[in-house]
């Protein structure tokens, strides 16, 4: 009996031992994701920035080069002019929250950019108006755990897996590979909710600025298209011009 | 003789009046049938000829393998020259760039705001240089029913059930988003100066004719097209000759190997033309070779009844002294004659609806609602040649085997058997 009563005694320390101890299984790396998500989006959320920018689309007849200035607070106003070449010189588009509108000289016209015409390849590039439109930070519109580590060019990166929190966004599922110094997605796989590879983004190059540090060349690549993908490379990010809020409005747009 | 016999059938009217009746429904039947499936296949080809594939086309070889999805960026290049060339090899034929292309109309409020928008798909056809073919083969003509065809750059046509749909005006400006060669968006307005009704509901849904110059600004396709189309001088679709150019064009770029090489592809290469074309002539065929068969039967069945019914009357005459042989041919000169009438009389009789029928067609548009085939909603008969002659076949050939073998009983019967056959 006595032995009976040891042996039932051990077995229940045993088991209050296995759930002391027991804790969900990935707890752990979905805690440290959510760090690194938050980190992430940090270093995204800049307050206002100019950039300058060139779209290299190297489609399936060559390469075109489209040259922007680009006017951004946070996340959700951004106005953007094609200043080259002559045929898309003038272009405007405004970003405010949810609705695109895009000017065009020739047509004189503004239009709003909605439903499936978001879709759209955005001048032919491998990103579409839809690229332009992702809303919210990563760490809430993402659930994302941590399913690797893979040095990239050099450089030492977790991977971390996102699955999408409302079936609405366009990607239900990324893979993102973070430099675990700078907090920069230098990779980024874009999925269908089907599982299927849509874009491919890398980060070809980084500056550091006031800000911490910048991408200064990326490549998006649709895989659903046939090219060599669209190269993106900022030449210039000013983050201390004042930017009045004239700038977020329509009639700006035919200015 | 012949005129000894007509008298006979012209006297005897059980003779000639039934069995005439009889032949001549079986001819015009026949003679309907075969204008309207002659018809609707001809319409068939006619207008998938002339709105989508032409006799033949030349485009690039990867818009023709379709394994890309934006179609504008697989255009052919260079086109002038190519089209110049293809006047020059084969000079028989009409040649003609077009832009075939989709998109969305917009338009605008008073304050230049989008009041409505609505898919479109469009073509851009040479239609302002002056005799260009395009009026005529696109039946432009025909098919306006609001305003005038383009005359001024900028100007279009628009699908009159859009025009109304969106409670349009014409003169009104209105603006085409669509993609170009690079596959950037662009924005291009146009004036409506007319409205179009084809009677083909994949068209009448939402087309816009633009002039091709004004779509090659609108999409930066400068010296570039979709496709060019060409198009027999007769303008009927000649299946060995269209092959024998496609062969001919294609010899020439068989070690080219990039996806922008120019490919020609004959009218029955595309859409599964082809296939359904010949689909549908098998499953024509067979029920026409089943309706002469079963109307042969019929009447052949009714020249056997004849020569039973007459069996007392061919005894008398063999028993009175005429020759087999005389009565058996007399048998059957007098069908053939019979046949020659009900030949006649069927096929005026069949030619008759299907008159009307090529003139009005039946309207099966509402059958073709979702369809996505280049095929006329009014399904029309086309009186052709052999309609004149198709009722030979169950009009004089059926009643003549008829006659030929039952006549032949003529030479079973037994002189001395005659008068005792005709006591009972």
């Amino acid at each position: 009996m006595n032995q009976l009563e040891s042996t039932m005694k051990n077995g229940i320390h045993f088991l209050l031992l296995l759930l002391l101890l027991a804790r969900p299984v990935g707890a752990d790396t979905r805690e440290e994701a959510a760090r690194i998500l938050q980190r992430i989006d940090q270093n995204q959320n800049i307050e206002r920035q100019i950039i300058i920018s060139s779209m290299i689309i190297r489609g399936l007849r060559g390469s075109r080069e489209i040259k922007y200035q680009s006017w951004i607070i946070g996340q959700e106003k951004s106005f953007t002019e094609s200043l080259a070449p002559l045929r898309e010189k003038g272009t405007k588009m405004l970003k405010l929250d949810q609705n695109l509108w895009i000017f065009d000289p020739g047509a004189d016209r503004t239009i709003k950019i909605a439903g499936h015409m978001l879709r759209q390849s955005m001048s032919g590039s491998d990103l579409s108006y839809e690229d332009m439109m992702e809303k919210g930070k990563l760490s809430d519109t993402y659930d994302a755990t941590i399913v690797g580590e893979e040095p990239i060019d050099g450089r030492d990166t977790w991977i971390l897996d996102l699955k999408a929190r409302q079936t609405s966004l366009a990607y239900q599922q990324r893979k993102i590979w973070v430099d675990k110094e700078r907090y920069l997605g230098i990779r980024e796989e874009l999925y269908a909710a089907s599982g299927k590879l849509l874009k491919r983004l890398d980060i070809l190059e980084t500056f550091q600025t006031s800000r911490g540090w910048y991408p200064r060349r990326l490549r998006f690549k649709d895989m659903l298209k046939k090219g060599d993908g669209t190269e993106w490379i900022i030449h210039s990010v000013d983050f201390d011009t004042p930017i009045p809020d004239s700038k977020f409005s329509k009639a700006a747009l035919r200015r | 003789m012949i005129r000894f016999l007509l008298k006979g059938l012209l006297r005897d009217r059980s003779r000639s009046l039934f069995p005439i009746l009889i032949t001549a429904s079986g001819v015009a039947i026949t003679v309907l049938v075969f204008a309207w499936v002659g018809g609707i296949l001809h319409d068939t080809v006619e207008t998938a000829a002339r709105f989508k594939t032409g006799h033949v086309k030349v485009r690039t070889r990867a818009l023709n393998e379709q394994r890309y999805p934006n179609i504008m960026e697989l255009v052919l290049t260079d086109a002038g020259t190519i089209q110049r060339k293809l006047q020059t090899d084969f000079p028989r034929m009409i040649w003609k760039s077009r832009i075939q292309f989709g998109g969305l109309l917009d338009i605008p409020d008073k304050n230049g705001e989008t009041a409505a928008q609505a898919p479109v798909a469009g073509l851009g056809a040479d239609l302002t240089s002056p005799d260009s073919p395009e009026i005529r083969n696109l039946n432009l003509k025909q098919a306006l029913i609001k305003g005038a065809l383009p005359r001024q750059p900028g100007e279009i046509l628009l699908s009159d059930a859009l025009f109304e749909k969106l409670a349009l005006g014409l003169g009104q400006n209105v603006t085409y988003i669509g993609s170009d060669m690079n596959g950037s968006m662009v924005f291009h307005n146009f004036t409506i100066a007319g409205t179009v009704r084809f009677g083909i509901r994949v068209m009448d849904r939402g087309a816009i004719i633009a002039d091709l110059a004004d779509m090659r600004q609108a999409l930066n396709m400068m010296d570039a097209t979709t496709e060019i189309f060409g198009f027999f001088e007769d303008g009927f679709y000649h299946p060995e000759k269209a092959a024998a150019i496609k062969t001919a064009f294609n010899s020439a770029y068989l070690a080219a190997t990039d996806i922008f090489t120019p490919v020609m592809v004959t009218l029955e290469d595309q859409d599964d033309l082809g296939e359904m074309l010949s689909y549908m002539n098998s499953i024509f065929s067979a029920i026409l070779i089943i309706f002469i068969f079963v109307i042969s039967i019929v009447l052949w069945n009714a020249g056997l009844m004849n020569g039973i019914r007459r069996y007392g009357e061919i005894g008398i005459r063999l028993a009175i002294g005429e020759s087999k042989t005389s009565l058996y041919w007399s048998m059957i000169v007098e069908a053939v004659l019979l046949g020659v009438a009900s030949y006649l009389l069927g096929t005026i009789l069949g030619l008759i609806p299907a008159y009307y029928l090529q003139v009005h067609g039946v309207d099966f548009g509402y059958f073709m609602q979702n369809s996505s085939y280049m095929m006329n909603n009014i399904m029309r008969a086309r009186i052709s040649p052999i309609n004149f002659w198709i009722g030979i076949v169950p009009g004089v050939v059926a009643p003549f085997i008829g006659a030929v073998i039952s006549g032949l009983a003529i030479f079973k019967r037994e002189t001395a058997q005659l008068f005792k056959e005709l006591e009972t």
